[in-house]
């Protein structure tokens, strides 16, 4: 994976009439994570509606390797996101669900494979409706495994998993990093992914 | 250069010092206007040769229906450039726009339907112009209410300015279709003012009450552009500067 | 790896659609039922009186069209929104207009295509000749994919609030008037003898119009409601 870089400068954020957070900066190389912590309320899934595009700062900039997120299209070209809901159709199957994310960007693995790696194997015609919410969260981790996305951007990925799978999801988001992706997430949890990875912001 | 000039003008600070030194001048002007326009048009027009003395509510009447469709212009303008420039004063100008806009057209409305009780003998007629109007109030009330909708005001002003910009395409397509519908389905109606000419006494009070309004209309923007740029900027240093030199 | 072509992203959202659609194949029979209850009512309200039926029958199929796209178009994105995996198509490499057109035609074809089948019956039952219905269906042919493409935009705009439903109405019904015109209007030159072809030719040009146009105020009204 070619080397990537994420930057923000003097990011700023109104909501509702309050600002949330300003002048905020950081670099984000390839091979670190970065978590962002902060009370409810504090920013943090706004600060990630920035970071994905959908919202646009109040002031401020955003790099993808160097070149300003105008064009969302070639940024998006790199990037996934999973929020509090996992984008996953509750009536098809876990298989359905996976062929329809490769068939909008580039596949990597096959689905069989990354089924395999989260530990679904066998449960590729099960209709996720049936699935349990931990088993969901690793569905929606395989669709990341299975796409080529160097930047991932996580909202609150351990809620409703178990101490095993936050675990596996742990394992999974250090070995991208080490792989040259990159990784932005907000979680309540204390995380035990080595700090020579990690870089922390405190809203 | 045209760009810095928006710029600058656009900046709140700037803004709302040169709107307060605007608005007395304004105001004087739109009394110069409304008197003159009202004199004009009440007193020294005279009387139509068919219609009598019912056919002086056009001062009130054709203004504000050209109004009407002169804010929405400006409103989807407007709206466009606070979408593409990301101006805040662009955005405001905009949703300060529809409530004027839509009272212009109610208020359009309400005159087309006085007029039309002498001239036809009944209060609603389905005429071309007076239903385009309806539909223009409802477009309207579709901006306003998706304003108040949503709760950010950021997001709701660019949703405003996303649909403003729909019915500004629309409004012409819905124009000419509903004239088409009229010729169709009515025959020949009595149209209003596509009389071969109109008396210069007539019309020079007609234009000068369309121009008070105009003023009005940039009255009421600029105090509603004033009220709403004090809500939104919740951290202006400027606002604490401006409180500083009241006390 | 193999980047996937936006002929293939557009193949893949209508066939993600469909099949949805076809899990929940139940639901698919509402604006059906919806539509022939909504003729039904107006015999019932106005009297059976032959004459007088055939005279609006038009103008009661178009509207009840109109009401039951509206009833169905609040599907188009909100299942998407609410599971997240609206943000999953916006996040594609691909433009999203031309997803949106891809939503927009499995949202038509679900929606439309089977009011066709059952439009002549309803024409039939309101008395209307033969050739009049030839028309009728050509008008909602051309009409109904235009009122799914505004109602789009309409609904990509309401999607963040709560309480949507009336204030879509209010968005979408004054943008469908010129549709309405054209199409009722033409039925109605054919039910009187007169040539209809102004009529579908104003449809057609509306219909490339809004092909082409709105799928971007739905595009960038989407993203905005994902902030």
């Amino acid at each position: 994976m070619n080397a990537k870089k994420l930057k923000a400068c003097q990011l700023s954020c109104i909501r509702d009439e309050r600002l949330l957070f300003s002048e905020l900066n950081f670099t984000l190389m390839s091979g670190q994570v970065l978590l962002i912590e902060g009370a409810n309320g504090a920013g943090k899934t706004s600060l990630l509606r920035i970071l994905t595009g959908f919202r646009k700062p109040d002031s401020g900039d955003l790099f993808w390797n160097d070149e300003a997120i105008d064009d969302t299209q070639e940024f998006y070209q790199d990037t996934a996101y999973i929020g509090h809901n996992n984008g996953l159709k509750d009536t098809l199957t876990a298989e359905e669900n996976l062929r329809y994310a490769q068939a909008l960007a580039t596949t990597t693995l096959t689905i069989d494979d990354v089924m395999e790696q989260v530990g679904l194997n066998g449960y590729q015609e099960t209709l996720v409706r049936f699935m349990s919410a931990g088993q969901r969260r690793r569905l929606a981790l395989a669709r990341l495994l299975c796409t080529h996305k160097p930047l991932w951007i996580l909202d609150e990925p351990f809620t409703s998993l178990d101490r095993a799978s936050i675990k596996l999801f742990e394992k999974f988001i250090e070995t991208h990093a080490n792989q040259g992706g990159l990784v932005i997430m907000t979680s309540h949890h204390d995380t035990s992914i080595p700090h020579t990875l990690l870089q922390k912001i405190h809203l | 250069m045209f760009m810095r000039f928006i710029y600058k003008f656009s900046s709140p600070p700037y803004f709302y010092s040169i709107s307060g030194k605007m608005l007395p001048w304004l105001t004087a002007l739109f009394f110069l206007l409304l008197g003159y326009g009202l004199y004009g048009g009440l007193v020294t027009a005279p009387a139509d040769y068919q219609q009598g003395d019912s056919f002086r509510i056009i001062y009130v009447h054709v203004p504000a229906a050209w109004m009407s469709m002169f804010i929405y212009v400006v409103m989807a303008i407007s709206g466009g450039i606070g979408l593409v420039w990301r101006i805040k004063l662009a955005e405001i100008v905009s949703i300060s726009s529809a409530s004027i806009g839509a009272s212009f057209t109610f208020l359009a409305l309400v005159t087309g339907s006085l007029w039309g009780k002498p001239m036809w003998g009944a209060w609603w007629v389905w005429d071309a112009r007076l239903t385009s109007e309806l539909v223009l109030l409802f477009l309207y009330l579709g901006v306003i209410g998706l304003y108040n909708g949503i709760e950010d005001k950021r997001t709701a002003s660019r949703a405003v300015a996303i649909l403003a910009l729909v019915g500004v395409v629309n409004i012409p397509i819905i124009h000419y279709s509903v004239e088409w519908w009229n010729t169709l389905h009515q025959g020949a109606t009595v149209t209003k003012l596509d009389k071969p000419s109109i008396h210069i006494d007539m019309l020079i009070p007609l234009l000068v009450m369309a121009g008070a309004f105009k003023v009005y209309y940039a009255i009421a923007l600029l105090l509603r552009c004033r009220n709403e740029l004090l809500e939104r900027e919740p951290n202006g240093k400027w606002i604490d500067e401006l409180l500083e030199k009241v006390k | 790896m193999k980047q996937s072509s936006l002929f293939q992203a557009f193949g893949a959202v209508i066939k993600r659609d469909l099949l949805l659609a076809y899990r929940h194949r139940a639901e698919l029979i509402n604006p059906l039922a919806f539509f022939v209850m909504v003729i039904t009512l107006f015999p019932l309200a106005l009297g059976a009186e032959i004459a007088l039926l055939k005279r609006i029958a038009p103008a009661i199929i178009w509207v009840a069209a109109l009401l039951a796209s509206l009833m169905s178009i609040d599907n188009l994105f909100r299942a998407d929104y609410d599971d997240g995996s609206l943000e999953l198509m916006v996040m594609t490499p691909h433009s999203l207009s031309i997803l949106v057109l891809a939503k927009v035609t499995a949202h038509w074809f679900l929606s439309s295509v089977p009011l066709l089948f059952i439009a002549p019956l309803m024409g039939l039952m309101l008395h209307m000749d033969s050739n009049v219905i030839g028309i009728l269906l050509l008008t909602l042919l051309l009409g109904m994919p235009v009122l799914s493409l505004i109602g789009g935009i309409a609904v990509a705009l309401t999607l963040g609030l709560r309480k949507g439903g009336a204030l879509l109405a209010i968005l979408v019904l004054p943008l469908y008037v010129p549709i309405l015109i054209f199409a009722s209007g033409a039925v109605d030159a054919a039910m009187s003898g007169f040539p209809v072809s102004g009529h579908l030719s104003m449809m057609c040009a509306i219909l490339f119009l809004a092909i082409t146009l709105t799928p971007l105020p739905t595009a960038a009204a989407l993203k905005m409601s994902l902030s």
